[in-house]
């Protein structure tokens, strides 16, 4: 195994705001590691630090040993791809699923679209028929499985997860849950996955880190934080509450 | 109060025929918390909406029976609806960010409800908005009464909603979705404050959601929905021993903290559920 993301001492600020600050954790390949807090906890600033979609940031920030700068190199949006929560929001509305898809296929110079383009919509298990729809013609579920197999055009090695399934009903959720799972093996793809939803990220994570008011207070295991093991008072906070949830 | 709905039927005329929202739909609801739990398009938002005569000018509506604590909703004239929604049934909507108004501080809008419910003067309406503030746990009500929408968080923002609905004395809140816009915390908090009003005034509560296992959580009642239909009706204490395969499907598909599950289990879709 070997190191894909680390992330050292990460501060971002905005004007006199520290949105988050001293930030650090890292990632194996093939890894799954979940960020979970409540709003302005700075979950999503961490999430677009990492992205490169913020480029104001400090501290120390390597994918695959390479160390990132405020701007990145082309190579690396190829090999880093964000999904956003809201596939209706992130899916140009003019454009048809096809043009979705290949549009990363052009800016990244890669051939061959056709075949390319028929097995990104099998392996999200959309009928090849979608090909030529528009987003408003699909359900939220498969909208965002087209927003998925976009972000596996340019077969990227890592992929940021930002809320993937709270905008879904719960039987969606469960599909494009199982669907990020199978990729995950067939691909040896490392996620990072921010939600609000603690039990949706012990499901896909392996490694949990629970973040509030800007700081990431504790990381822990999936396992431990399921068998309560976890020192935290908010991260206790936020599994008690998600435990008295579930039970009716 | 009793909400008495009988064979509702909810239809959309649309370029390729009607479109059936809601199929024969019929519940009573009393003074009690009541949940209707559905998917996107299952039609409970419409069924509930149709107890206020909410709902777009192009339905067409059709039921035995739709009354409000004996009122034929379906018959009534606009006056006497007016009497109904926000005075004796408040509605409560997803999204602060788009149901307050943006211009207009939370402390104006919450007086705007008094007065426009009540015979209260101008400082008599300001002392009522935050004695409602303070009502649902704002700490600090004078602060939060002379703020605007987008300086309050979502939380904040919902409970003025709720404030601004308690204003008249409702004796029915409808709630739909009202914190699927929020974090579980604050979620989890506004519940609670629904709950403890709800029962502290002797409202009924009809709580419209996507999320079966919270809605049971805080409601007597919960009618599951499924394609325009009432697929079963249970006791939220009885949740374990759904019958039907779309309510099971729901609970299972769901992943737990409690227990590890190496895959979801997917909804597999009965088309005689449809039926």
């Amino acid at each position: 195994m070997s190191t894909m993301i680390r992330v050292d001492d990460l501060g971002v600020r905005f004007g006199s705001f520290e949105a988050a600050r001293g930030v650090s954790f890292a990632v194996e390949k093939g890894a799954s590691f979940g960020i979970v807090g409540e709003s302005g906890s700075g979950k999503s600033t961490v999430l677009r630090a990492l992205s490169g979609l913020n480029q104001d940031w400090s501290g120390k920030m390597e994918i695959a040993g390479v160390a990132l700068g405020p701007r990145r190199p082309k190579d690396f949006f190829r090999r880093v791809q964000m999904v956003f929560q809201d596939p209706y929001g992130s899916l140009h509305p003019r454009q048809t699923v096809d043009r979705a898809l290949s549009e990363p296929l052009e800016v990244h110079g890669i051939r061959d679209p056709e075949p390319r383009i028929l097995r990104a919509l099998a392996e999200v298990a959309l009928p090849a028929a979608v090909r030529f729809r528009y987003p408003h013609q699909l359900s939220g579920g498969q909208r965002q499985r087209v927003a998925v197999a976009r972000a596996l055009m340019s077969e990227p090695d890592v992929l940021l997860l930002d809320e993937p399934t709270s905008a879904l009903d719960v039987s969606v959720q469960a599909e494009v849950l199982n669907l990020l799972m199978d990729l995950q093996e067939r691909r040896n793809l490392t996620y990072v996955m921010v939600s609000h939803n603690l039990a949706v990220v012990a499901h896909l994570c392996s490694t949990v880190g629970v973040m509030q008011g800007g700081e990431m207070v504790e990381t822990v295991t999936s396992a431990d934080l399921r068998a309560g093991r976890a020192s935290h008072p908010h991260t206790r906070e936020l599994r008690a509450l998600s435990m008295e949830l579930e039970e009716p | 109060m009793d909400i008495n709905i009988q064979n509702l039927t909810i239809d959309f005329p649309t370029a390729q025929g009607t479109s059936q929202a809601v199929r024969g739909v019929s519940m009573k609801i009393g003074r009690e918390k009541f949940g209707i739990v559905g998917e996107s398009g299952s039609g409970k938002s419409l069924t509930a909406r149709s107890i206020l005569r909410l709902l777009p000018d192009s339905a067409i509506v059709r039921a035995d029976a739709l009354t409000f604590d004996g009122i034929d909703v379906m018959r009534a004239d606009e006056s006497a609806m007016r009497a109904i929604r926000g005075r004796r049934a408040g509605l409560i909507m997803q999204d602060p960010k788009f149901s307050l108004n943006p211009v207009m501080t939370a402390g104006a809008q919450i007086e705007e409800a008094v007065r426009a419910h009540t015979k209260a003067g101008r400082r008599e309406a300001r002392e009522k908005a935050i004695d409602l503030l303070a009502q649902v746990q704002i700490r600090d009500p004078r602060r939060v009464a002379d703020a605007y929408p987008h300086e309050l968080s979502g939380g904040m923002g919902q409970r003025v909603m709720i404030a601004m609905m308690l204003a008249p004395d409702p004796e029915l809140l409808i709630a739909d979705e009202p914190t699927s816009a929020l974090d579980a915390t604050v979620q989890a908090e506004i519940l609670r404050l629904l709950d403890n009003l709800v029962s502290s005034r002797g409202m009924a509560l009809v709580l419209i959601s996507h999320d079966l296992p919270l809605v049971s959580h805080f409601c007597d009642r919960v009618a599951v929905m499924y394609a325009g239909r009432v697929v079963e009706e249970l006791k939220a204490a009885d949740l374990a021993h759904a019958k039907h395969g779309y309510t099971r499907g729901l609970l299972e598909c769901l992943p737990t903290l409690s227990q590890e599950k190496r895959r979801l289990n997917v909804m597999a879709r009965d088309p005689a559920w449809l039926a």
